[in-house]
């Protein structure tokens, strides 16, 4: 059956994300507001500015539904300022609110300015998914949040490392990156997302 | 901007993560502050960037005189004090502001024709730069020409410090059309429409084949209410840069949020008339029509 993606839109790079999935042949939904929840089988959070888009998601009454969807399975792919909104803890930050899920600390724009942003090679070691460990997958990092090395915590697997700290990170129906696979056009983890967490995810524990 | 290269480590400050913090701004709005306490209140409204400048631009018109980047003592402060990325103001054509501006670690410089132009012929040659910058246009052509010079974000000028959208949407308006022009043209009048709009060849290629700017494109000058920051949005805006609007009205804390608000929600008027209720004064303003040609700023850039 043919999926339909939410992808989160109160600010950021989200029209980036919805090319990625037209090109990947699924129909995307913007996202502002609870009504467009509706018949959605999995949600993207972009990256942007993570207080703008926390403000937007109590401001428009998001927050509660976004929770309740993704505590009972809903498969969430967030990147950046994303990866913030899914994370349980952050240093600094403790008070933002946010959707959380991810049983991990985050250290907003802690890889530095934006003078320091950077692109650099990854490797993606997922068992099962040759294609991404086939070739380096390009990380693009700009003022990013860093997931913190002894801040992960039981039920998160590290799928992938960049100088010793995870990049990319799944807690079940929840997937977590640093970077912004958005911007490569490379279209490999979300192709990856769509069809190892979203796929499934309605029929019970396939998801894992 | 090459894609598939072997390397190790890090590269910093490509083109990529240049177009990507604009990418990372879309949907949003960038505020004028002037102190770190409108800094706060800009973030704490919801404001995806803060610009930090001496003065916004309706004082700097009221004021007269050169204007000139901002004291990096000031600069500092607002950086202390926000999250978002802060960008900052340096002269057309002064790249020593520039230099300044990089080393205080600013996320973005805006090179402006609101301050006084340093050079009255050529602009920063932005390429040389690790920060990512950001111009003013009026047309197709001037935008080309800032991108080829490396600007990694462009805003329509609009006529800053006025409160008044008219040549807002006039520099949209004209972008827009002249964007969606070279999109039917065929490949042969390529050549002459890039030297007719003085624009590189390269970029004149490029906008013909994917029917838009190759870096993000923003509005900027005139934007004072919520109604003005949707209708930017729906002339092709992909943010909204607020200058004068929101501290020179009544209520800044309330119309920042509104307009903030009425960016996400530009195309539910439902929505925008809850956004608009009960804003206070918004700020007075210069109809643009009344301003002599040496006042207007836009008309500065090359």
């Amino acid at each position: 059956m043919k999926k339909t993606i939410g992808v989160l839109a109160l600010q950021g790079a989200f029209a980036r994300h919805m090319k990625v999935l037209e090109s990947l042949g699924v129909s995307s939904v913007e996202v502002r507001e609870p009504d467009n929840l509706a018949g959605i089988d999995g949600l993207v959070i972009p990256g942007g500015e993570s207080t703008t888009i926390s403000k937007m998601l109590v401001r428009w009454n998001l927050l509660e539904p976004l929770k309740s969807l993704i505590e009972n399975g809903m498969p969430v792919f967030g990147t950046c300022a994303g990866l913030i909104l899914l994370a349980d803890h952050l240093v600094n930050w403790d008070n933002l609110p946010r959707i959380g899920g991810l049983n991990l600390t985050v250290a907003r724009n802690a890889y530095g300015r934006q003078i320091d942003s950077f692109e650099a090679a990854l490797e993606i070691n997922i068992p099962g998914a040759s294609v991404l460990s086939e070739s380096p997958f390009t990380g693009v990092f700009i003022r990013a949040p860093r997931i913190v090395a002894d801040g992960v915590g039981k039920g998160v697997e590290v799928l992938c490392s960049f100088e010793g700290c995870p990049v990319l990170v799944r807690q079940g129906n929840i997937l977590g990156a640093s970077f912004h696979p958005e911007l490569t056009g490379d279209n490999r983890l979300h192709e990856w997302f769509l069809s190892n967490i979203v796929t499934g995810a309605g029929s019970g524990k396939r998801a894992g | 901007m090459s894609e598939h290269k072997t390397w190790s480590g890090r590269q910093s400050s490509t083109w990529r993560t240049k177009v990507g913090l604009a990418e990372m701004l879309k949907g949003g709005v960038i505020m004028d502050v002037v102190t770190s306490e409108q800094a706060k209140l800009a973030e704490n409204a919801g404001a995806s960037a803060v610009m930090a400048l001496e003065r916004v631009p309706a004082d700097i018109r009221a004021d007269g005189g050169v204007s000139r980047m901002s004291d990096p003592r000031m600069i500092k402060g607002i950086q202390e004090i926000v999250s978002i990325p802060v960008m900052a103001k340096c002269r057309i054509g002064h790249f020593m502001e520039a230099r300044i501006l990089e080393a205080l670690g600013v996320d973005f410089i805006d090179e402006s024709e609101v301050l006084t132009p340093a050079d009255d012929q050529y602009h920063v040659d932005k390429n040389l730069f690790k920060v990512p910058f950001v111009c003013g246009c009026r047309n197709l052509g001037e935008a080309l020409r800032r991108i080829g010079e490396g600007a990694a974000m462009i805003r329509t000028k609009g006529e800053a410090g006025t409160g008044d959208v008219v040549e807002a949407v006039r520099h949209m308006r004209t972008l827009m059309d002249e964007i969606r022009t070279l999109t039917l043209l065929p490949r042969d009048q390529l050549m002459t429409a890039a030297r007719d709009m003085g624009a590189p060849y390269d970029l004149v290629e490029e906008v013909a084949r994917i029917g838009r700017l190759p870096v993000p494109n923003f509005s900027a000058g005139g934007v004072a209410t919520p109604a003005d920051a949707a209708l930017m949005m729906h002339l092709g805006a992909e943010s909204v840069f607020v200058g004068s609007g929101i501290f020179k009205s009544g209520d800044p804390a309330r119309r920042a949020k509104a307009i903030v608000e009425a960016v996400t929600h530009y195309d539910d008027p439902v929505k925008l008339a809850e956004i608009s209720e009960d804003l206070g004064e918004p700020m007075v303003g210069i109809n643009c029509d009344d301003l002599g040609e040496k006042e207007r700023l836009a008309v500065r850039g090359w």
